[in-house]
């Protein structure tokens, strides 16, 4: 009790408190600095680099039209890879022996596989099937379709990108599932949840905190791993840059146009991946 | 009679656990348990940990389910349909339907952390009970001031402490006007000071009538309350009765070895 009265000897002066000196830092800093700017010295006054050839190909029709199509390509073959690879974590996860199976299988599979590989095979499906048929085994036959007419460089592009990407967002969809809580699962049952609703919203949406990084870093590869369809001679960026390369023979500013069109993809990229980590972390 | 309309039988209990077994792999988990709990009335099991009380409570409302036997829970055998050759297992569909007449409490809380106080409270009701917003909110409204929460409503579960989470799990629970609230454990994770709050509000609720079925280790809150105490050990009931005849006056050398050491 009276040990909180007041004391009748004054205590002394609280201490300051310094913040940590922080002079190496600021010189280390200005260091980084001063080389930035030699280089920037070196790279722009370097007239071999081409800047003013690079600024005149920069908004180049076909330039912008191989933009375009990386960034539809990156987009559908994305989404295939999201949509089928919540689908296949959702089996992996699942009681049933089989679903399980069938989900292992095909992750152990198309991670097994070169993408460039899978792109020339779907490519040349035509070789292997000539039409594709819709229909009852051994009955009649409800559609059908010649491969050479479904199987374009745009078809073998989806195809390839999406269904391997599937297989590892899979995995990441299943890690992030897996890391949310049991009891989450058991309050949203008692609560009389579906396990449909349950599941997308109350554990995926939790999910998403450990799913979005690692999803981020896929979408981002994908966007340059697409140039893979050069082979399939699909004009995408870099490929769009090429071909004017191989005209005019300008090939170094012609891939620092490319260079600069994925650094932007990039950039909004990540800015866009900072705001939905942000949605999804609150609370 | 014997599936539905029987729980607008007067007679008949509103749970009945009726020679119920089950096992985790070889583990015998509950061993030919029955219990009833009336309408109205608060059953408190106490009993040693590993001694099957949180799977007891599990099994009736089907989160997980049972070997043998039967669980009718206001008037429903959750999870399952009766035929004459006995129980059978009914999809999660069906399973998630019948479990809104019975409402449940965590040790954990388990709160939505990535929903408001008042989201983790109307969100059932509109997805499940197809409630409007508008009476959904004013209901969670209601219940959140009940448990002495209506200032909350905007705050994410993570700011709470434990006994707030836990009464907000009370609100979540009850605004889906359950027949029946089980609680398993609601204070044991909570700081000795919280403890009292998430009582008094289940003391309120027993006062209110609700039927209550609370596994606890607050001995003093089943000796106040409760209307029958049951001593579960090994997956067996072991003593049931009254308080003071359980508490007090424990016939079992296993009960009352168990009430002086939890003393
Ligand atoms: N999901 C499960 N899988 C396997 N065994 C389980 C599972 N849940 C519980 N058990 C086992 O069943 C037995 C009873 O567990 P239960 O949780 O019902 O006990 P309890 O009486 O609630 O104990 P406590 O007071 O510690 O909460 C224990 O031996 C436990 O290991
Ligand atoms: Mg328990």
């Amino acid at each position: 009790m009276t040990a909180v009265q007041t004391p009748q000897k004054a205590l002394p002066e609280p201490l300051a408190i310094h913040r940590r000196k922080t002079r190496l830092s600021w010189m280390f800093a200005g260091l980084l600095v001063l080389i930035a700017m030699f280089a920037a010295v070196s790279v722009f006054g370097n007239e071999n680099f081409g800047w003013p050839v690079v600024a005149q190909y920069f908004f180049n029709i076909q330039i912008l039209e191989g933009l375009g199509r990386t960034v539809l390509l990156t987009a559908v073959a994305m989404s295939i890879g999201i949509i089928l690879g919540v689908v296949l974590a959702v089996m992996r996860l699942s009681d049933n022996v089989v679903l399980q199976s069938v989900s292992w299988l095909y992750t152990w599979f198309f991670r097994s596989i070169p993408q460039l590989v899978q792109l020339i095979f779907w490519f040349n499906f035509a070789a292997l099937y000539r039409s594709i048929v819709v229909g009852i085994p051994f009955g009649p036959e409800l559609f059908a379709w010649n491969t050479n007419d479904i199987i374009t460089p745009w078809s073998a592009a989806i195809l390839g990108f999406g269904l391997s990407q599937a297989a590892y967002t899979g995995e990441v969809m299943r890690a992030g599932i897996n890391s949310v809580s049991d009891g989450q699962r058991r309050a949203a049952k008692a609560q009389g949840m579906t396990p449909m609703l349950s599941f997308f919203r109350i554990i995926f949406p939790q999910a998403m905190r450990v799913i979005i990084p690692p999803v981020g870093n896929e979408l981002i590869s994908m966007v340059k791993n697409t140039a893979l369809v050069s082979t399939i001679a699909l004009a995408d960026l870099l490929y769009s840059a090429q071909l004017i390369y191989s005209r005019n023979f300008e090939t170094i500013p012609l891939l620092i146009v490319a260079t600069l069109w994925y650094l932007v993809i990039v950039s909004l990229l990540s800015i866009g991946q900072h705001y939905i980590e942000k949605h999804y972390n609150r609370g | 009679m014997d599936d539905v309309g029987s729980s607008r039988n007067a007679h008949a209990p509103l749970v009945d656990i009726s020679r119920v077994s089950k096992s985790f792999g070889s583990n015998e988990v509950l061993k030919d348990v029955s219990l009833q709990v009336e309408k109205g009335q608060v059953v408190c099991i106490i009993g040693p940990s590993g001694s099957g009380k949180s799977t007891l409570l599990n099994c009736v409302n089907h989160l997980e389910p049972i070997d043998s036997g039967s669980i009718k829970t206001a008037g429903q055998y959750i999870g399952y349909r009766r035929e004459k050759d006995g129980l059978h297992k009914l999809s999660e569909y069906a399973a998630a339907k019948q479990r809104r007449a019975v409402g449940m409490v965590f040790q954990q809380f388990n709160l939505f952390p990535h929903m408001t106080v008042r989201e983790n409270v109307t969100f059932s009701q509109t997805h499940v009970l197809k409630r409007s917003r508008t009476e959904a909110t004013t209901i969670a409204g209601d219940l959140l001031a009940r448990v002495g929460l209506g200032e909350k409503g905007d705050a994410y579960p993570s700011s709470l402490s434990g006994g707030q989470q836990q009464r907000v799990a009370i609100a979540r629970a009850l605004a889906l006007d359950p027949q029946v609230m089980l609680f398993d454990e609601p204070t044991s994770a909570l700081d000795p000071e919280l403890v009292d709050d998430v009582l008094v509000v289940m003391k309120k609720l027993a006062a209110s009538g609700m039927t209550m079925l609370v596994v606890t280790h607050e001995l003093g809150f089943a000796r106040e309350v409760a209307d029958v105490v049951v001593f579960m050990a090994d997956g067996k009931i072991v003593e049931t009765g009254d308080p003071t005849s359980v508490l007090e006056n424990p016939v079992e050398a296993r009960t009352r070895q168990f009430i002086s050491r939890i003393h």
